[in-house]
């Protein structure tokens, strides 16, 4: 897997798998608990007009993400 | 003398919770993922108007209402959305505070039909603190426009809970809802919820830690939660149990296991 990349620079439209939290306490149970476990596909829906939050379509409902938080999320682009 | 609910202290922990206790009423928690129609489920149950908005964070604290059921009056609490009980944010502490020390007679969690497999988190979570669950499928009519089937009876064998399909928008599932609810509260049905086994070596701590913990806080919160948390270094659980609970023991219990 060597096009692993983070979530946040993924362009709209797209979509990734995710491979690996890189974040650790709280940061990391928020995102599994938002459904962001490795295996789960994940849409880049659009952005807000400054780039971030980004919002994300994750097991069936739209989440925004600060690119902050996004990018502790690695992904394969599809 | 009989166990008063004063005499087992649950009268008050829960008066810490402001929860106005009338002739020993059933408490049922309403939890649920944000946007799940938890206050519109809410509202069709108490008749009340609790404000409904299809926003995030629109509940903050709690609303409480009541509904009769067969001639009994139940209290009803509305909890806020959240998508896990692990205390990340102030609402999910309400929810995880009410229901783990509250001990709600029952909690209803609701979810939501059209993403069903993202709030089944939140009823494990849940199932971990109390077997009075009961899984309310709400927003049945959005999922079947979506061409969505939700095959009840699986998911509650799976689970080991009463499943419950509804619209609370136009009422559909609410008798039978009732009927579930007071089941559970009366003991005429008894859920068995199929808990998450974890990795030998978790199971292991969890086995040795969970005397101790029973040891320090008695009955009054699930002790394998209680250990699950303390291994997971949750902090904010032992805060929480300093102040609902009057036993000091579990603090040094819990120092002990995150030192």
């Amino acid at each position: 897997m060597n096009n692993t990349v983070s979530l946040g620079c993924l362009t709209n439209g797209s979509f990734a798998l995710v491979t690996e939290l890189v974040a650790e306490g709280l940061t990391r149970r928020r995102l599994l608990d938002l459904g962001l476990v490795p295996g789960t596909k994940v849409e880049v829906i659009r952005r807000s007009p400054v780039g971030d939050p980004i919002a994300f379509g994750i097991r069936g409902a739209v989440i925004a993400l600060r690119k902050e938080v996004a990018n502790k999320v690695l992904v394969n682009p599809l | 003398m009989g166990l008063t609910s004063q005499s087992t202290g649950r009268s008050t922990t829960r008066e810490i919770f402001n929860i106005k206790r009338n002739n020993n009423e059933p408490v049922i928690a309403l939890a649920g993922n944000p946007n799940t129609g938890k206050s519109t489920l809410f509202n069709a149950l108490t008749g009340l108007r609790q404000h409904t908005g299809n926003w995030p964070g629109k509940t903050v604290l709690r609303a409480e209402g009541s509904f009769i059921h067969n001639g009994r009056r139940y209290t009803l609490i509305d909890l806020p959305g959240t998508y896990s009980l692990l205390a990340n944010s102030a609402d999910e502490e309400v929810a995880r505070d009410f229901i783990c020390f509250a001990k709600p007679d029952a909690t209803v969690v609701v979810v939501d039909a059209t993403c069903l497999e993202r709030n089944l988190n939140l009823v494990l979570q849940v199932m971990e603190i109390t077997s009075k669950v009961i899984v309310c499928v709400n927003l049945i009519d959005e999922a079947r426009r979506k061409k969505l089937r939700v095959d009840a009876d699986k998911l509650s064998k799976k689970l080991g809970v009463p499943v419950i399909t509804t619209a609370a928008r136009s009422g559909e599932g609410l008798p039978r809802l009732m009927d579930v609810i007071s089941d559970v509260v009366w003991g005429r049905l008894t859920p068995k919820p199929k808990l998450v086994r974890y990795t030998g070596e978790v199971e292991e701590a969890i086995a040795r830690l969970e005397p101790k913990v029973r040891a320090a806080v008695g009955d009054g919160i699930n002790a394998r939660w209680v250990a699950l948390r303390l291994l997971d270094g949750d902090t904010k659980l032992v805060q929480a149990m300093e102040k609902f609970l009057s036993e000091k023991e579990i603090v040094r219990v819990a120092q002990e296991v995150l030192a």
